[in-house]
């Protein structure tokens, strides 16, 4: 079934998913860590097959960071990034990068803002030099806040309003939160973003981007002794922000106590389908372990062929073409935990979501698998052979882990915390986290054919062309 | 059929060769196969490209996602094992095996580890050799199929896929799904299947490329275990084919806010000699970085679009020179003047010294650094041989793109590029805009 993955199906739906994959880091041997004067703190992974290097910054601050009102400041600053400082002209620094042969983007997330830029090795410093300049330099003008915003709103045209799965899961994130900033998106509200301006992009900016908010992650072919004295001379001279936020206190959940559903109609849905979400304990520093059962719990219920939802609802009643769960376990905050499931021909939402409900409870019933339990471990034990092989993506798991509350000895722990869970701990993490009191149900469907607007789209199928 | 399209990019990207720090090894085993190897003993997992010329282009008339559908379900049953007994199979090995379906080729990535490297191999031999096709296997892999085949009817941008392939290929192959439409998919049969299977996975069309913890020794006993018993041949492959584009604007309306246009006219063969130029070229027209032209005038100067690109569509059987941009259906015709004028003022007046020297930077300075791991290795090598690329050509590569001078990438600019051959196919409800014809 691998073509047919959700990708295809659910494409948005899929992102979660990636999340949910085991994490897993081999050669700890391979990885060293130091904090400069400053505070900013320092990963480097060794990997000498290639001279490759990817240099990373990662910013402890992300959308939920934000104050109320400026939605998706975090991730208009990280483009305004690439505008200019006192050194470097707009778009620069790109250009730099890439007549280096090198690429480099940035990413934007609840809980962080990466930069990196991946290049020969023999060009770290380079790469130093201007990501500590553009720490504290940036240098805007009104006309880059005026353009630079029509580019955040076509992306989001791009990545939400052309798709209705994505507008779905925006409203049922925000049912999910009650008062926590993880209900409103990254990207922003469109109406905020529309106000977005250079006060507000600067205030986030002063705050936050300081080397004592950073964490600097370099990976390939370079040793710790040559990143330090390099990161000395670049990021070293750039002073603490002493004004800098002591704690990441953003607004915490409530006690929540009703279930949340909803109905979500577009036209351009094809395929309908259900998920419900539920609060779930995100893995906190030194505490890890429920947070573990429930990886493998939602590797148990929704992990590919031999995922208990897919062994029963698709092979067994032929309910469901796909179902899938996932759980995000990286978070600084309460994360979820969801399970989804996309009806066979002729089966409607509501018995999807009936069988759904009635397998969680046979699960609950009749326990773990032992033979599916020890699968998963040795496929996470595996995992961390495989994961040697891109050490781009073991850069992301430290600069990802350490902005979202882990220490490195946690990222470290991990591998093994997963293999010690037992069925017993999965079952009770479980009981725990599937409540519906918790949870947000949503259905993504067409509206009836009834409506005559309906009609008209039925009849004239949607890729004939006009002439 | 935009994800194809893109992935004939991808391809294109990685298998352009170039002087890095790899030792390939040629392989020919005991039963006449050939594969390229790179050992890399570090880590102990293998990573193994297998590739089969011909893909979804092979199937017969009438049986429209064939070979898509035949793919799909290689994983769901072979031997004595049905779809659930195989996965827990190869969970318990910890393998990993994917089969893909595309325009030129069926592809099967396969990573495993060194520990039960017999075991797993012994397995993915069976999906290869012995699949078993089951009828309940096969119409659960059709419902999903179809449930795709439906979604993408409602995506803009596969909508604008299809428009435009339609348009450039007619009823060649390329010219539509390969996934099939709803009618063929849902009348296709086990035989049917079992014909696409003999048709596109044959020794006669196969390329394989190796790397990781295994010896040349290991991987020609390997191989000759794992596809010996593979028919010889398979189907004929299909026809060349000139893209049928006209200049124009073709509007396929879509209610949806942002609109998708894909756009192109003729492009450049791989094996012609303006083929280097002609990559350099794209690199400082619309290559994908944030300094390419069209990224200055439509994303930076403007704000008109998140993402502006322009690509060389390398197929076995056609080639096109391609571009996409999305942009709100008020602004999409803003969008699609500056890069107009952008072809054209390219083809009028070339790029600058300093542009080429810019490109060939960076095309020079990243090759290498594609090298970085086994499985990225292993497609790069594999791509390689698929392109008819000698075994000592990365060590040439970036001579050849130092060796363009700028009268040649002028040149091909003046040759390829038009701007009044260009075909615009716009999916949405674009403002000021309609089809020309």
């Amino acid at each position: 079934m691998s073509l047919f993955s959700p990708a295809r199906i659910l494409k948005t739906v899929l992102a979660l998913l990636l999340l949910a994959a085991p994490s897993a880091q081999a050669a700890e041997d391979l990885v060293t860590d130091f904090t400069l004067g400053n505070g900013m703190q320092v990963v480097v992974i060794e990997d000498h097959r290639a001279p490759v290097v990817v240099h990373m910054v990662w910013y402890r601050a992300g959308a939920a960071d934000e104050t109320p009102g400026v939605s998706g400041v975090a991730h208009f600053l990280e483009h305004l990034l690439f505008k200019g400082t006192d050194d470097l002209a707009p778009g620069e620094l790109s250009k730099t990068v890439a007549e280096n042969g090198g690429t480099d983007n940035a990413f934007t997330s609840h809980d962080y803002t990466g930069y990196y830029q991946r290049v020969a090795a023999d060009r770290l410093g380079l790469m130093m030099s201007m990501e500590a300049d553009r720490m504290r330099n940036i240098r805007l003008t009104e006309t880059d806040i005026l353009t630079e915003r029509e580019v955040i709103i076509e992306e989001r045209n791009q990545r939400v309003e052309n798709s209705p799965q994505s507008l779905f899961r925006e409203q049922a994130m925000a049912a999910q939160y009650l008062n926590h900033r993880y209900g409103v998106p990254v990207i922003g509200w469109r109406h905020e973003m529309e106000q977005l301006g250079l006060d507000d992009a600067m205030d986030y900016y002063r705050t936050f981007y300081a080397p004592n908010n950073a964490i600097l992650v370099v990976a390939g072919d370079v040793t710790p002794d040559e990143v330090r004295t390099l990161a000395e001379e670049h990021y070293g001279p750039i002073p603490a922000n002493p004004e800098l936020p002591e704690e990441r206190d953003r607004p915490a959940e409530p006690r929540q106590t009703a279930e949340r559903r909803l109905v979500f109609e577009d036209p351009r849905v094809a395929q309908p389908y259900v998920s419900r979400s539920y609060l779930a304990p995100e893995r906190d520093p030194g505490d890890q372990k429920t947070a573990a059962a429930l990886v493998i719990l939602a590797d148990i219920l929704g992990g590919g062929q031999t995922g208990y939802l897919t062994e029963k609802l698709t092979f067994e009643q032929k309910k469901a073409v796909y179902t899938s769960a996932w759980y995000r376990g990286q978070s600084l905050d309460d994360t979820t935990f969801g399970v989804y499931v996309v009806p066979a021909e002729g089966v409607s939402l509501e018995e999807a979501e009936r069988a759904m409900d009635e397998t969680l409870d046979r699960f609950l019933d009749e326990g773990v698998d032992e033979a599916q339990l020890e699968r998963i471990k040795m496929q996470i034990r595996a995992g961390q052979v495989y994961a040697r092989d891109n050490v781009e993506s073991m850069a992301r798991r430290y600069g990802s882990g350490l902005t979202q509350g882990l220490t490195i000895e946690d990222i470290q722990a991990w591998p093994d915390i997963l293999q010690e869970v037992t069925e017993a701990d999965i079952l009770t993490a479980a009981r725990e986290v599937l409540d519906r009191d918790r949870a947000v149900t949503g259905y993504l469907r067409a509206p009836a054919r009834d409506e005559p607007s309906a009609d008209a789209n039925e009849t004239q199928p949607a890729n004939e062309v006009s002439q | 059929m935009i994800r194809i399209l893109l992935a004939t990019l991808v391809s294109l990207a990685l298998t352009l060769p170039a002087r890095a720090g790899v030792d390939i090894q040629e392989v020919k085993t005991p039963g006449g196969l050939t594969a390229w190897l790179v050992e890399e003993h570090s880590i102990p997992f293998t990573a193994l490209e297998i590739w089969f010329r011909g893909g979804t282009s092979l199937d017969r008339p009438g049986k429209r996602g064939a070979v898509n559908l035949m793919t799909a379900t290689l994983e769901e049953g072979a031997g004595e094992m049905d779809a659930l007994a195989f996965t827990r199979a190869k969970e318990e090995l910890a393998a990993s095996f994917s089969y893909d379906a595309g325009d030129d080729t069926v592809s099967v990535s396969a990573k495993f580890l060194t520990e039960n490297r017999d075991e797993a191999v012994a397995l993915l031999r069976e999906t290869l050799v012995s699949p078993r096709f089951d009828q309940e296997a096969i119409d659960r892999v059709r419902s999903q199929v179809l449930s795709i085949i439906r979604s993408d009817a409602k995506d803009p941008n596969d909508i604008a896929g299809r428009a435009f392939e339609s348009r450039a290929f007619g009823d060649h192959p390329y010219g539509t799904d390969s996934n099939g439409t709803v009618d063929s998919v849902s009348s296709l049969t086990r035989g049917d299947i079992l014909q696409a299977h003999a048709d596109a996975m044959a020794r006669d069309r196969i390329y394989i490329g190796a790397v990781g913890d295994i010896t040349p020794e290991e991987l020609a006993t390997l191989l000759d275990d794992l596809l010996g018993d593979l028919p010889e041949t398979g189907a004929p492959l299909p026809r060349d084919i000139e893209p049928a584009l006209t200049g124009g604007t073709t509007v396929v309306p879509f209610d949806t806010p942002q609109s998708v246009a894909l756009f192109g006219h003729a492009g450049v063969d791989r094996e012609s000699d303006d083929f280097f130029a002609a990559y350099l070229l794209n690199t400082i027209l619309g290559g994908g970085g944030f300094e390419s032209r069209l990224m200055t005038e439509v994303r930076e100067k403007r704000g008109l679009t998140y993402g502006v690109y322009s690509f060389l569509v390398d197929k076995d059987h056609a080639d096109l020179w391609m571009g996409q941009v999305q942009s709100a259906n008020n602004r999409v015709a803003d969008a699609i003047e500056v890069i107009r004028a952008q072809w054209a003022e390219i083809s009028e007046n070339g790029v600058t010294a300093e542009e080429l020297e810019a490109a060939k930077k960076y095309l020079t300075g990243a090759y290498p650094l594609r090298f970085d791991g086994n499985g990225r290795i292993a497609n790069i090598i594999t791509g390689m041989q698929i392109e008819g690329m000698p075994l000592d050509y990365p060590a040439t590569r970036n001579d050849r793109v130092e060796a363009v001078t700028l009268d040649q990438v002028n040149d091909v600019a003046r040759r390829y590029l038009d701007p009044d051959a260009l075909r615009f196919v716009v999916v949405g409800q674009p403002e000021g805009l309609s089809s020309t014809d």
